[in-house]
């Protein structure tokens, strides 16, 4: 068993509204000097060990992130 | 690669007259690439070839079909013309619908993003709409979205319509404008190639209307909205890498995604902004950016205008970083609009902006001349005619040529199609066409949209018509329907565009509303095709010569070619919208039957053996061969004039247009609309699967209080309209009976009817 992270972040050529609404949020509640915000989302998968990186790579790419929009990237953790 | 030595200047562009340039890559045929040469006297820059290809880019320059658009100018006639504030050529079509109130209208493609991108897509394609409206100066009052996707059960539609609806549905909930109509159609040849079309409809006051056009030297250009980013510039980015080749970024920037993501919550903010610049009176001219950005909104401000401008693009504020001049005037950021603004009214544009939280950047300036210069890093990047750009771009004359097949087509008649008979077959058929995707309930679409939000919607979905009230004390208001059915515009273009319009009058006079004008959004195959281009030519003028026989000018439009799977075309598909108005919206007549009690049924029109691509040819057999039900604008006028008449005495009770799925179709839909049952009696000497079946034009079934019923019947036997008893409203029974041929509990129906699309798609 292993656990693995699959994070998904908006392409940074596109607009992620989400971040830029967070970014916004800052200085109206007192934090000052943060200039830019992404906002993306993490998956946290357990996995068998007979699950290898290609078929990770595949659960990432074709239902985890949108590939037209969103960037992915997979790694492994320590359990 | 920020050193100033990589600027392809204009000074540097005429020392380096060989420099090769990928005119190709950016979609520019030879002989354009030497027309832009011969125009600017030496080789263009990159940033003026990209202008250049952006703009004279078929969705820009309607290069293939100006030459045939031009009928509807030709064809227009001033009496036509009596009530248009402004027309084709504006960035919306604007009608004067009376007290003082001003109507702007117009529908817009957004086909290949929605492919590609389903829920980003449809959502940008409903934020340029709105945009489009904004810009002449009105509040954005409703939309309405025109769908096509391939086959109900095939994988892909399962990607593609629940993407496409849940973008239409978060782009304008979000903005808080009502969707109050559209279609949902399926058919196999949009399989890889979806349709989605937008309408959006405005209201303003007469005198408020906004053109764009820079006047007066010295004013100055304003880019107000979201920041540009490189979203959206797709092949623009073939640039970079030529340019700035062995680059890291190189490599990188040619993958860039041609999608846009769009953030409602900003155009929302910059709708309110642009009332209150335009209430303040402080807008000179004014111009959205869509398709090809700053490219266009630059040019068509200057061309359109009495000057040159001036542009200084490092003021344009930037999302990312390392953007090349071609890259800030191709991207296709969402959320931005340009103005032309005196210099005394800088000040309070930008504090209504600010106070808006609008960003807003003095970018140029009008100037005395005819240039449009731009520059970046102090080097001046382009320096072009602006007409040039935006309104002398290429013209073809394409093969036109009808194709061989069409005798084919058309020989291959329904009438060989064995035809149900007797009770138990026409009830078998009847269920299943009633549950076909194309005829079944629509509400698993569009309860995912907010129909009621501004408290202004007097009829939406399932009824054939949106009907939106604009004043809130005269209850003055617009109904607005869209429609086409492609196949019959593959039988035969021309008479299949005059269906497509008389469908769409229809829904609007079963309303009671007034016609007054009609946009278009005409998607076809690819425009080198000389099939295509004859469909195209033949629709144009079918919907040309249409409005003149009913009176009503086309005020604006859209074009889509190169809509197709591999060499397969789409069905030819001009999707017509047209507009109505209600003096007073509290006359609108429903859908649904059961308003009062023991109404009568007629069947207004007649009722011919056409069946001819029609949805049971489509449903039962597959088949799409012969000649289309045949048009008589004459009569849909009459039925017009006798629908209006019967609202304004208060005449009709219920009205519902008969269309795909013919008259059993329209009964079930008027009885489960209305939750009230009925019974309809067939003429004993016509074939009952005709009656039920056909899709003939001009019909409208309506349900008139019994109490009226003689003056009704009268009004329309003296004024020609041939009608007929068809049957009476049964509110006790619960179901609709068709004598002699079954008894249909409501529920039975409704779960027939309503059960496809959620079996479908959930």
């Amino acid at each position: 068993m292993a656990r693995v992270v699959v994070d998904v972040m908006p392409k940074p050529e596109i607009l992620d509204p989400q971040g830029k609404a967070v970014a916004g949020a800052l200085p109206r509640l007192g934090f000052t000097g943060v200039t830019e915000v992404r906002q993306g989302k993490r998956f946290e998968l357990e996995v068998d060990d007979s699950v290898d990186d290609a078929t990770l790579a595949k659960i990432a790419e074709s239902f985890l992130a949108n590939p037209v929009i969103e960037d992915w990237s997979v790694r492994r953790v320590e359990p | 690669m920020t050193s100033v030595s990589v600027i392809d200047s204009v000074s540097q562009a005429a020392t380096t007259p060989d420099t090769p340039q990928p005119y190709r890559e950016l979609g520019l045929a030879e002989d354009e690439y030497a027309r832009i040469r011969e125009i600017l006297g030496r080789r263009p820059t990159e940033a003026e070839l990209a202008m250049y290809s952006v703009m004279w880019s078929e969705h820009c320059s309607y290069k293939s079909s100006k030459v045939h658009l031009k009928y509807f100018g030709e064809t227009t006639t001033e009496e036509m013309r009596a009530k248009m504030l402004a027309g084709i050529g504006e960035n919306a079509g604007v009608v004067d619908i009376g007290d003082g109130w001003a109507v702007t209208f117009k529908a817009e493609s957004h086909n290949h993003p929605s492919y590609v991108e389903p829920y980003q897509g449809a959502a940008t394609g409903v934020g340029g709409i709105v945009r489009d409206i904004m810009a002449m100066g009105a509040r954005p009052l409703a939309v309405l979205d025109s769908l096509r996707f391939g086959p109900a059960d095939a994988p892909d539609t399962r990607r593609v319509l629940p993407g496409v609806v849940a973008g239409v549905g978060g782009y304008g909930n979000c903005l808080g404008l009502p969707n109050v109509g559209g279609e949902v159609v399926f058919d196999r040849t949009y399989a890889g190639n979806p349709l989605v079309n937008a309408l959006c409809v405005g209201a303003m006051r007469a005198e408020d209307l906004h053109l764009a056009h820079a006047s007066g030297v010295g004013n100055k250009i304003i880019l107000f909205g979201a920041s540009t980013g490189l979203d959206g510039i797709g092949g623009v980015s073939v640039l970079a890498s030529e340019s700035f080749d062995g680059d890291e970024s190189a490599a990188g920037r040619k993958k860039l995604p041609s999608v846009q993501v769009g953030d409602p919550f900003t155009e929302k903010v910059l709708i309110e902004c642009c009332l209150e610049l335009f209430g303040r009176g402080i807008v000179v001219g004014i111009q959205d950016l869509g398709g090809a950005g700053l490219s266009c909104a630059t040019s068509e401000l200057a061309s359109a205008g009495d000057g040159g401008m001036h542009i200084d693009l490092d003021r344009v504020p930037l999302r990312a970083t390392g953007m090349t001049p071609a890259e800030i005037l191709s991207s296709e950021s969402q959320e931005r609009m340009c103005a032309v603004v005196k210099p005394s009214d800088v000040d309070e544009f930008l504090a209504v902006c600010a106070k808006w939280d609008v960003q807003a950047t003095e970018i140029g300036v009008v100037t005395d001349g005819d240039r449009l210069v731009i520059d970046w890093h102090g080097e001046t990047v382009v320096d072009v005619p602006p007409r040039t750009v935006a309104h002398e771009g290429p013209v073809y004359q394409r093969p036109v040529q009808r194709p061989e097949k069409q005798d084919t087509l058309r020989a291959n008649g329904s009438a060989a199609l064995t035809r149900p008979s007797g009770a138990a077959e026409l009830e078998q058929t009847l269920l299943r066409m009633i549950a076909s995707p194309n005829l079944a309930s629509r509400s698993w679409v569009t309860q995912q949209y907010d129909h009621y939000v501004r408290g202004n919607t007097v009829l939406a979905q399932p009824a054939d018509t949106g009907v939106v009230r604009i004043d809130e004390e005269t209850g003055r208001g617009v109904a607005i329907a869209t429609d086409c059915n492609g196949r019959f515009c593959e039988l035969d273009p021309y008479q299949g565009a005059q269906l497509a319009l008389a469908e769409s009058y229809r829904n609007v006079v079963v309303s009671g509303a007034e016609p007054v004008a009609v946009t278009n959004c005409l998607n076809f195959g690819a425009a080198t095709d000389p099939g295509v281009m004859w469909q195209f030519q033949q629709a144009v003028r079918g919907l040309a010569d249409g409005c003149v026989a009913l009176g009503i000018p086309v005020t604006g439009g859209n074009v889509s070619f190169y809509n197709q799977t591999g060499d397969t075309a789409i069905l030819p598909t001009p999707v017509i919208g047209v507009l109505g108005v209600l003096d007073d919206v509290r006359r609108r007549i429903p859908t649904g039957i059961g308003a009062e009690a023991g109404e009568t049924l007629l069947l207004l029109g007649e009722t011919a053996d056409e069946l001819d691509g029609s949805e049971w040819a489509h449903v039962v057999h597959g088949h799409l061969g012969g000649t289309p039900p045949k048009v008589d604008l004459a009569r849909e006028k009459l039925l017009g004039e006798i629908l209006i008449a019967g609202s304004r005495d208060g005449m009709i009770s219920a009205a519902h247009d008969l269309s795909e799925g013919g008259l059993a179709q329209a009964a079930v839909e008027t009885c489960l609309i209305g939750e009230t049952g009925a019974r309809i009696i067939l003429d004993p000497d016509q074939d009952p699967f005709v009656q039920l079946f056909a899709e003939s034009a001009g019909r409208v079934l309506v349900a008139v209080p019994r109490t009226e019923e003689p003056r009704f019947t009268e009004m329309c036997t003296a004024r020609g309209l041939p009608w007929r008893k068809t049957g009476v409203v049964d509110a006790e029974s619960g179901s609709l009976e068709i004598q002699g041929v079954t008894t249909l509990s409501l529920e039975k129906l409704r779960q027939a009817w309503e059960g496809t699309l959620p079996r479908l798609f959930d």
